[in-house]
């Protein structure tokens, strides 16, 4: 039911994510946050078992952050993403898997922007563009239709307005408001939320 | 009574020292020379070949010096079949490193996870230490061309030019003399100078080409390029060296006989 969905631009990565907490049928939260920050320009978001996104994600996160204390440097996007990879490879065939979906959104000066599709199979996929979850269902050919390269920010919002109205308007769960952040050169910046456009009845 | 804290690595001697790893780097004094050259444009690896009966059949890539990955390349000074163990060691905590991150591993890092297995023999019991000590050369993007150096106690250090091996103490006092520390310095004025200092370090009264072993790392394209310079090029290099060193004699000679006449005149 959830929806993540990742657009990278001419210099950032645009992420965001709905804000429910749902347990079974219930929303038990409007305003939850479902990006973790692994490092200053790396930022991860995660859906799918509560619990297990939790869990998965801070043990990547500080695993990461392991890493820039041992090395004084940080990990590529591209590295934190296989990194990230192997262990959902590895958990995945272990007795009790990980299931969740991820989206890694990094920025770093030889790669410049990029955007990581993973899912609970651990199948990995750098992507101009991505969702996870059913939204992606009514928002990808969307995505197909206006994306194009070298958005800026404002090019990559209206882009993400698109698919989220869609969303609202098709899909039969009600997602509510999303969070938005980017990761530039800059690091990673808080966007506020933004709500679809309520359906008028005709 | 004088084996009391030599017979096992593990034990300290009442001076606090660990004879079993000293005598372990006094085993790598006897070794063949290796030296690391960095230069702006890329980085030398050289060493003394001993092996060189004529009944020996040719090694198929290169004798002293190995490739671990595509950025990075070895020279060892000491027991061989200990280096062979090692190299081994460093494939593969090379090859772990890419299957985990899909990216080459800093050279730094690689170093520093071969010390802590090589300090490791030093410390836990029945185990003697390698007697080995490794010059590694290397480029990787955080850093650029890289040279580093370790030792049986599992120390390491990063170095512009360094030497291991026998004589190697004569070799560092030259390099320390001859080392331009300039933006310039290129890869050929290093192989110069590799030369120059394995000529006046080996005890050999003339280096030859099948005696030396010389490595080089460049960056072409985006790519690390490692070279073993074929032994024509290597006379190239000891042909300009012999050049330099008779020009010089002369102007000595010159300059001797110079003196000698003004004396005579006056």
């Amino acid at each position: 039911m959830e929806c993540l969905i990742g657009i990278q631009g001419k210099d950032f990565v645009l992420v965001a994510t709905d804000t429910v907490s749902a347990r079974s049928v219930v929303a038990m939260k409007d305003d939850h946050d479902k990006m973790y920050k692994l490092s200053d320009s790396l930022l991860m978001a995660v859906c799918g078992e509560a619990g297990d996104s939790i869990q998965f994600s801070e043990y990547i996160a500080k695993n990461v952050q392991l890493y820039k204390m041992k090395n004084g440097y940080e990990l590529s996007t591209h590295a934190a993403a296989n990194f990230t990879r192997r262990n959902m490879a590895e958990s995945l065939r272990s007795p009790r898997s990980h299931l969740v979906n991820l989206l890694i959104a990094g920025y770093d000066n030889e790669q410049g922007p990029s955007l990581y599709f993973l899912d609970y199979l651990a199948s990995l996929n750098k992507l101009p563009f991505a969702i996870h979850g059913y939204g992606s269902l009514f928002a990808l050919s969307i995505m197909d239709k206006y994306y194009q390269k070298d958005l800026d920010f404002d090019g990559a919002k209206d882009l993400l307005m698109k698919c989220i109205n869609e969303i609202q308007k098709r899909f039969i769960v009600n997602l509510g408001k999303f969070r938005l952040r980017i990761v530039d050169k800059n690091g990673i910046q808080d966007k506020g939320t933004i709500a679809p456009q309520p359906i008028i009845a005709a | 009574m004088a084996r009391r804290y030599d017979s096992r690595t593990t034990i300290f001697s009442p001076e606090g020292r660990l004879y079993q790893v000293e005598y372990a780097m006094e085993a790598i004094g006897h070794a063949g020379t290796c030296l690391g050259i960095m230069a702006q444009d890329g980085i030398l690896l050289a060493a003394e070949k001993r092996n060189t009966n004529k009944l020996l059949d040719e090694v198929s890539y290169s004798e002293k010096i190995y490739r671990l990955y595509d950025d990075m390349a070895i020279s060892v000074a000491g027991i061989t079949a200990d280096a062979n163990v090692l190299t081994n060691e460093l494939r593969l905590i090379a090859q772990r490193y890419i299957l985990q991150y899909q990216e080459p591993i800093p050279c730094e890092q690689l170093v520093s996870t071969l010390c802590d297995i090589k300090q490791a023999y030093t410390q836990f019991g029945g185990k003697r230490p390698f007697g080995v000590s490794i010059l590694y050369m290397g480029w990787d993007k955080h850093y650029g061309f890289q040279l580093y150096q370790s030792d049986p106690s599992g120390n390491y250090g990063g170095w512009k030019a360094t030497c291991i091996g026998n004589n190697s103490a004569n070799a560092i006092s030259l390099l320390k003399q001859e080392y331009k520390d300039e933006d310039n310095f290129s890869l050929s004025a290093a192989l110069d100078l590799s030369i120059k200092v394995l000529s006046k370090t080996l005890d050999m009264t003339k280096v030859t080409a099948d005696k030396v072993e010389i490595a080089t790392l460049t960056r072409k394209d985006n790519k690390t390029v490692m070279r073993i310079l074929p032994d024509n090029e290597v006379e190239v290099h000891i042909k300009k060296y012999e050049e330099e060193e008779a020009r010089l004699e002369a102007e000595k000679k010159k300059e001797a006989e110079k003196k000698k006449a003004e004396k005579s005149d006056k």
